[in-house]
């Protein structure tokens, strides 16, 4: 295994999370999205770490995916009120905070 | 200033150091600690409290206050200790004994400089030093820090540093704010949230406290804001009344601003020092490890963010608004906490300034301009003000006005003994205004008030006293402290010259006229509030009565201080004797002799000065009190002003009256023109961009076009003046609307991908550039 290999699966799993973030309306869909993208950050995290030899990034990914879960715990939180209120999770509806 | 002169005018260049030692100076951090609890105790456990959480409050202050004194007497233990040692010995075994003392103190005490044998030429300057008073040897000051966290080599550490300008400023805010505490208890009794207030009163001490002792810059920025946010909330303490939550917010909103400065100029230092301590800084930059350029604009960062917290033109705006809050609040935030923030921020970091601005030897900069300006500027504007309490705030800018140009011109001393002795007076001044309108529920000067020294005589004596120290007539205390001032901008070369650091003659003239008019709008207000007839209602409760006990006692103390406080820095030359040892105390112990202070020249006082400016100050006082008290007076004792005086009569002077009126118009700079010219307009054409897609675009554009041309035609010319304020608020109202709506649509699609597309660029810019 090269370090290539890492890095393209994450490049890969990056698009498809900015894919997924720009082109899905579905709240949910979106938040998961951003999980593909943090996760691909994180696979390059861990490579460069194992092929530098250095603990520094593997703990960084272990932050990243603490604030990870934190994240995905606000925005469920906040997709489940949306949908109490509005009875569904179209983002492209929700616009009631613009300038 | 040529060299020579440098030499014999210079506080020494210390030759020796000593460490200050002492357990009240190294466990300083409590006083800002104890009303730190304090604020938690009275937040979870106050409205059960028999006094309603105000108990903690002035415990916790009382025991901060007592804390203080005793730091100022073991820092003056020390100074005195270390003069008295090095006159007994000889350098050479002062050097080992001391060397064996600082060994002891803390390793990591980054101030204890190497210890060399002095020079000849330090020794010489040495000399001069003694013979004007002071003493070469330098105390460092106690510093006690730990590192707090480190990260790639870089220590971020959190500490005290504690020398004589800290001490000083300690014992200053803590005594304020007991006082201010105690007449809170009357003054807020009653009030819906009496706790809440207590709590944020106690915060609001422990952040300045906190400020002060600050060990390094970053410290000083988290203190900065602590302040920032607690006066935001004890201003905007009645937000139910639109009016104070507005003040509340312009006052935080006007201080990001200054802000913005604070945190550039602070990373410049830090990255061109390469710490985050202050005394590292200092040293760096006055022994020219940074470059001129640099200190230059780091120092011009910082002086817009002094110009924001101590309310200096053109960012003064927040301060008059601030009278929103509760009265005691604005004795404390105008003469202990808060605005004196940037006056301490640029003396704690002189050796930037001084270096930055080239104090030395120059005529002009930047700081002693706003200064000067903001002096005689706020001085006009306090003369058309009818809320008593605004008066005092336009006077409280004028007076900053006076410390900022004395650090502009190298009176350090000046500077900060002025902040000292106003602290007292003014507090007095807002204590007492406080206290007449607990009495007849009103500010207003013209409406309510009149006649108050019959009902009132303590709260008109202290009044009084304290009204004279700020006029500077001798012998109270603003007197001695803006006489140095004067002195210290080296312009009074007519009899012989008085040798400051350059000869700013402009800040000497516009001190001057800052003088007079203090003294005449000041009488205005003793005339409108204290003399003629008793023009308010009482709505049938009898006459205006003195208020209690909780609120004459501070003013009493503080009026006593008002005339004691200036004998501390009593100018050379005053004294003969035996008694010349009570000359220059403040100055002795208060300025650092040390590393990190830089080698001020301090000019000498002249009798021929301090005359002038005396008689300048009685000129305008015999003004005022000749308008008033005789001739308004004389129409009728209920009158406010001539029916028939100058801006009725000239046209001049109306319009005048009126710039004045309107405060230079600032205001509607700031809020009509840039805020809502920057807000509306861009908004709406972006809107429309959206609406109408691409087909619409070249129509929209054709329409927008006539439209504007209507607009500017029927602007232009029904109303050249009015048209041109209106058009250039339109102006950037059409460009806010035309963002927001092009932009700011509420689509997350499109912030996102407009996020993602930014970091492509940057990333990009990232690849080819680093």
């Amino acid at each position: 295994m090269t370090i290539a290999q890492y890095l393209l699966l994450s490049s890969v799993l990056f698009c498809i999370g900015i894919y997924g973030v720009l082109a899905r309306k579905n709240g949910v869909m979106v938040l998961m999205s951003i999980e593909l993208i943090l996760n691909a950050v994180n696979i390059n995290l861990v490579a460069f770490s194992a092929l530098t030899d250095n603990i520094a990034g593997e703990v960084f990914a272990l932050f990243v995916i603490a604030i990870a879960a934190a994240e995905v715990g606000v925005g469920l939180a906040i997709v489940l009120l949306i949908f109490r209120n509005k009875k569904n999770v179209d983002l492209s509806e929700i616009d009631q905070m613009k300038g | 200033m040529n060299m020579a002169n440098l030499l014999t005018l210079a506080a020494a260049v210390p030759s020796k150091s000593v460490q200050a030692t002492g357990w009240f100076l190294e466990t300083a951090w409590l006083i800002p600690a104890l009303p730190a609890l304090s604020f938690f105790l009275i937040l979870f456990f106050g409205k059960k409290m028999k006094y309603k959480g105000a108990e903690f409050g002035i415990t916790a202050i009382a025991l901060s206050l007592i804390l203080a004194i005793c730091c100022v007497g073991q820092w003056m233990n020390q100074v005195d200790n270390a003069s008295d040692n090095y006159k007994k010995n000889t350098p050479y075994e002062t050097e080992e004994k001391y060397s064996e003392t600082s060994s002891q103190v803390l390793e990591e005490n980054a101030s204890a400089e190497p210890i060399e044998v002095a020079s000849a030429e330090q020794m010489n300057i040495y000399a001069a030093g003694e013979e004007s008073g002071y003493e070469a040897v330098a105390v460092d000051a106690v510093i006690e820090r730990f590192t707090w966290w480190e990260t790639g080599g870089k220590k971020f550490q959190v500490g005290i540093m504690v020398d004589g300008l800290a001490v000083m400023m300690l014992f200053v805010v803590t005594v304020i704010s007991l006082l201010v505490h105690i007449y809170s208890t009357d003054y807020v009794s009653g009030d819906r949230r009496y706790t809440h207030y207590f709590a944020f009163l106690s915060l609001f001490s422990a952040s300045m406290l906190f400020f002060v002792l600050s060990e390094n810059i970053l410290q000083t920025i988290v203190g900065w804001e602590l302040v920032g946010v607690c006066s935001f909330a004890l201003i905007g303490h009645w937000w139910e009344e639109k009016p104070n939550s507005d003040a509340a917010l312009k006052a935080f909103l006007t201080n990001r601003v200054g802000d913005m400065g604070l945190l550039v100029g602070m990373i410049i230092l830090f990255w061109s020092a390469g710490s985050w301590s202050i005394v590292d800084i200092n040293v760096a930059a006055i022994n020219n490890e940074i470059g001129q350029t640099t200190l230059l604009i780091a120092s011009l960062c910082l002086t817009a963010a002094v110009m924001s917290k101590s309310g200096q033109f053109i960012l003064h705006t927040w301060l008059p608004d601030a009278m929103a809050g509760p009265t005691p609040v604005s004795a404390l935030i105008h003469a202990a906490t808060m605005v004196v923030a940037g006056i301490y921020m640029v003396a704690r970091l002189y050796g930037v300034f001084f270096e930055g601005y080239d104090i030395a030897g120059s005529s002009f900069n930047v700081l002693a301009l706003v200064g000067s300006v903001t002096l005689v500027g706020a001085g006009l504007l306090a003369f058309v003000q009818d809320d008593i309490k605004k008066v005092l705030a336009y006077s409280t800018v004028s007076q900053l006005g006076y410390m900022v140009m004395a650090l502009g011109v190298g009176a350090w001393t000046a500077a900060v003994f002025h902040l000292f002795t106003h602290a007292f007076f003014k507090a007095g001044l807002f204590l007492g205004a406080g206290s007449v309108s607990h009495s007849v529920h009103s500010f207003d000067m013209k409406k309510s008030m009149g006649g108050m020294r019959k009902f009132m005589p303590t709260t008109y004596k202290t009044f009084i006293i304290c009204t004279i120290a700020l006029m500077g007539l001798p012998p109270l205390a603003g007197f001695w402290s803006k006489d140095e001032i004067l002195v210290g901008t080296g312009g009074w070369g007519l009899f012989g010259g008085t040798g400051g650091n350059g000869s700013y003659v402009f800040a000497l003239v516009m001190g001057i006229i800052g003088a007079a008019l203090t003294c005449a709008y000041m009488t205005r207000v003793i005339y409108l509030t204290f003399f003629g007839e008793f023009r308010g209602d009482t709505h049938g409760h009898g006459d205006p009565h003195e208020s209690g006990k909780r609120i004459t006692i501070p003013l009493i103390i503080l009026s006593v201080m008002a005339i004691g406080a200036g004998f501390l820095n009593l100018p050379v030359g005053f004294l003969t004797g035996n008694t010349t040892n009570w000359q220059e105390r403040f100055g002795h112990y208060v300025e650092p002799v040390a590393t990190y202070f830089p080698a001020i020249a301090h000019g000498t006082p002249s009798w021929t000065l301090a005359i002038f400016s005396t008689i300048v100050a009685l000129t305008g006082v015999g003004l005022a009190a000749h308008y008033f008290f005789i001739k308004v007076n004389a129409q009728s004792p209920a009158a406010t002003e001539l029916a028939n005086g100058l801006t009725a009569k000239n046209k001049l002077a109306k319009a005048g009256h009126t710039v004045l009126k309107q405060k230079y118009y600032l205001d509607h700079l700031y809020t009509d023109i840039i805020a809502n010219g920057t807000k509306g307009p861009v908004a709406d054409a972006a809107y429309w961009t959206n609406q109408k897609g691409i087909d619409g675009v070249v129509n929209q554009i054709g329409k927008q076009a006539a439209n504007s041309a209507t607009f500017v035609y029927e602007k232009i010319d029904q109303n050249l003046v009015d048209g041109a304020v209106n058009l250039s608020g339109k102006a950037s109202e059409g460009l806010g609307e035309t963002t927001r709506t092009i932009v700011q649509r509420g689509k997350v699609h499109q912030y996102a991908a407009i996020m993602f597309a930014a970091t492509t660029i940057l990333a990009g810019l990232f690849i080819v550039f680093v």
